[in-house]
């Protein structure tokens, strides 16, 4: 066992009485607590059924970087909506999505938050303002500037929050979405949640920068901040203040947020302890676990007991369980449910949907 | 009748269409101040302002993927590719997050959103200006494509296009713009052409000429000369939208002249003629007496030189040599 006193956490400010976190009841900053914990035991369970060949295609999972969507997702209004890369089981659970629907998009079955037709990759829930879920890196950076460009056109007092990893950064529409999001002063904050691996290469093997990633705002006039991912009171402080401008003042944001991952890229990632140290993954986990460090947290605040915390874990456990019971027992989509989705116009019967041929199979 | 050019019977769509509803907002590339690249948004920038006409910087894959945005959350976005060409750097917008947001989410999300602008050869301007990708878009389902020929359909289809709760892709013509037509009255009311419904531009009844776009125009020309020259009576269908497609009508034309030369502006390879013709050899080859023919651009990259660009497009010429090569 390490001394957790050995190596002290990155954090070097006190957050908690920042005004957003200072109005918290115990009970929001439990709640947050909860969540952390359903998600990372959503994760721990669901790579258990990937293993067990229970669905297909990829799984990338969040342990590690729950207090990033965790502490942005709380700051959301009913104006404010929310976009995300692949790696987006978090931000789904924090926007409220039950576990059953999330458990059985993975499994592929038709009780499935996209029926089955999205995958890990892609959950969506419009109806909690949470936009997916996308699968090509840094594809969803325009996709947000047009959530924040919708708000303000409708005169709505709203804000978008588009998350990417850090290796999106080096994608071209990311430049052109921040030149965008600058030049139309559209109100979004950028959140790169920097894990320090675009899969497999490391932060310094893949960017080029002077002192850090969202420095790059400087060339678009744009406003910037670094954040300390493990603190959760860190992370609600510094979005809060980048949503208020953007709500406010309609200027955009850039925030990193400095965060780890525990596994590989995605579980089919066989590299995960190739291209890191296990102490480097060890020293994350003993200092730097951003639930831990929350939970002690809370004990010191005298919030919560262990014992308290204990029992959340377990009632998330149980939880997972039960979704994975409700996804193993859903039916998978039909051939039929093959041709659905497709066009608004056919799915509502419309006559437009039945004008011409939309489908060629025969 | 009156007559309006093609680019101004699309404005007038895109006018009507900014008054119809609020939400529909015009976005691109010199659409609004400098009144467009080919003047088919010119003077709707003084009319409406700079909330509802936008000129965006050149930025293809931003500013298409923002109007895919804004309409999943009920913007109408209606915007100009200055050349369909530049598809190329939008690639990923236009067709995952377009083409398949709506799927992936299961059907939770619409994204009712136009993308216009000219699709065609013709210019002089070389092989990375003069692509027409509507056989490359109309391959991805939850996409639609329209290639208006005339000013009354590039109206009509901008007009229900821009009505539509899914993502259509019009392709226009710098060679179209130009060119007069008759076109209903604004006093007779809305005037729309519904997605998906083909059109007769000239009876006949010895062979089927099936084009869209531009090609519709080289049609009508080869069938007077076949007419005219030939005593050989054509019958030339505009499809006006390939996807939705009107293959009944298509069938139809074949069924009445058991003969079809396919003309297109696209390559041959997986060209909109690549698809009729299967469609063709399913639904109709007991009605045929020959075999499918058709008349492509010459298979290259398009060529700059203007001494020669036009031999590798669909013309008169070629067409009514393809149809006395089957007499």
């Amino acid at each position: 066992m390490q001394d957790p006193s050995a190596e002290p956490p990155f954090a070097a400010m006190d957050f908690s009485s920042s005004p957003v976190n200072r109005s918290l009841s115990p009970q929001d900053k439990i709640d947050f607590y909860r969540t952390m914990v359903r998600i990372r035991r959503f994760e721990h369970l669901a790579l258990g059924q990937y293993q067990k060949d229970k669905m297909g295609g990829f799984l990338h999972l969040y342990i590690g970087q729950e207090s990033v969507a965790v502490g942005a997702v709380s700051l959301m209004g009913e104006n404010d909506h929310v976009i995300t890369a692949y790696r987006d089981h978090g931000h789904a659970l924090a926007v409220g999505m039950s576990m059953d629907e999330c458990m059985a998009e993975l499994f592929g079955k038709v009780t499935g938050c996209s029926k089955g037709k999205g995958g890990s990759m892609h959950f969506f829930a419009p109806d909690k303002n949470f936009w997916g879920g996308h699968g090509i890196v840094a594809g969803q950076t325009p996709l947000g500037l047009g959530l924040g460009y919708a708000l303000k056109y409708q005169g709505l007092p709203g804000c978008a929050l588009c998350f990417l990893g850090d290796g999106a950064i080096n994608q071209g529409v990311f430049h052109e979405s921040l030149n965008l999001a600058a030049l139309f002063e559209i109100p979004i904050v950028y959140i790169i949640e920097n894990n320090g691996y675009s899969m497999g290469t490391s932060q310094t093997r893949s960017s080029a920068y002077r002192d850090c990633l969202a420095q790059r705002a400087e060339a678009y006039n744009m406003a910037w901040d670094l954040v300390n991912g493990e603190d959760l009171y860190e992370v609600r402080a510094k979005t809060h203040i980048a949503m208020e401008r953007a709500r406010k003042e309609h200027r955009p944001s850039l925030l990193e947020i400095q965060t780890y991952r525990y596994y590989g890229h995605s579980v089919a990632d066989a590299n995960a302890d190739k291209y890191r140290t296990p102490d480097e993954i060890e020293r994350y986990k003993t200092y730097h676990d951003p639930i831990r460090l929350w939970e002690r947290r809370l004990i010191d605040e005298g919030h919560l007991t262990a014992e308290e915390a204990k029992a959340m874990e377990k009632e998330a456990t149980k939880e997972t369980a039960k979704a994975i019971k409700f996804a193993e027992g859903s039916p998978a989509p039909t051939v039929d449910d093959i041709l659905h989705d497709v066009y608004w116009e056919v799915d509502e019967d419309t006559e437009a949907g039945n004008t011409g041929r939309h489908f060629f199979n025969d | 009748m009156r007559e309006l050019l093609y680019r101004h019977a699309l404005r007038e769509a895109l006018d009507e269409e900014l008054a119809h509803d609020e939400n529909v907002v015009l976005l691109g590339e010199e659409v609004a101040e400098y009144n467009g690249a080919y003047k088919v948004t010119e003077g709707l920038w003084d009319k409406w302002g700079s909330k509802r006409v936008v000129d965006t910087p050149i930025s293809e894959a931003g500013f298409i993927g923002m109007g895919v945005g804004a309409s999943m959350l009920g913007v109408r976005p209606v915007m100009e590719l200055m050349f369909w060409s530049f598809h190329s750097v939008a690639f990923d917008q236009l067709v995952n997050n377009a083409g398949c947001v709506r799927y992936m989410a299961g059907g939770k999300i619409n994204v009712p959103i136009v993308v216009r602008g000219p699709a065609n050869g013709g210019t002089n301007v070389g092989a990375t200006h003069s692509h027409c990708p509507e056989g490359l878009f109309a391959a991805f389902p939850g996409l639609k494509v329209c290639a208006p020929a005339t000013p009354a359909d590039a109206k009509g289809l901008m007009k229900s296009a821009i009505r539509d709760n899914d993502p259509v892709f019009i392709m226009e013509n710098t060679k179209l713009y130009g060119n007069l037509g008759e076109v209903p009255d604004v006093g007779e009311g809305d005037f729309l052409i519904p997605l998906g419904k083909a059109d007769v531009k000239r009876k006949g009844s010895d062979i089927s000429l099936i084009a869209h776009g531009r090609s519709v125009l080289h049609c009508l020309e080869a069938a007077d000369t076949l007419h005219e020259d030939h005593n050989i009576s054509a019958e030339v269908l505009d499809l006006r939208s390939i996807r939705p497609l009107d293959l009944e009508a298509i069938i139809n034309s074949v069924v009445k002249t058991n003969r079809a030369v396919l003309v297109d502006e696209s390559k041959p390879f997986n060209g909109v003629s690549s698809q009729i013709a299967a469609l063709i050899q399913e639904h109709a080859f007991d009605h045929l007496d020959a075999p499918v023919k058709r008349v492509c651009s010459l298979d290259a990259p398009a060529i700059y030189s203007h001494h020669i660009e036009d031999e590798q497009l669909p013309n008169a010429r070629r067409v009514v040599d393809q149809v006395l090569s089957m007499a």
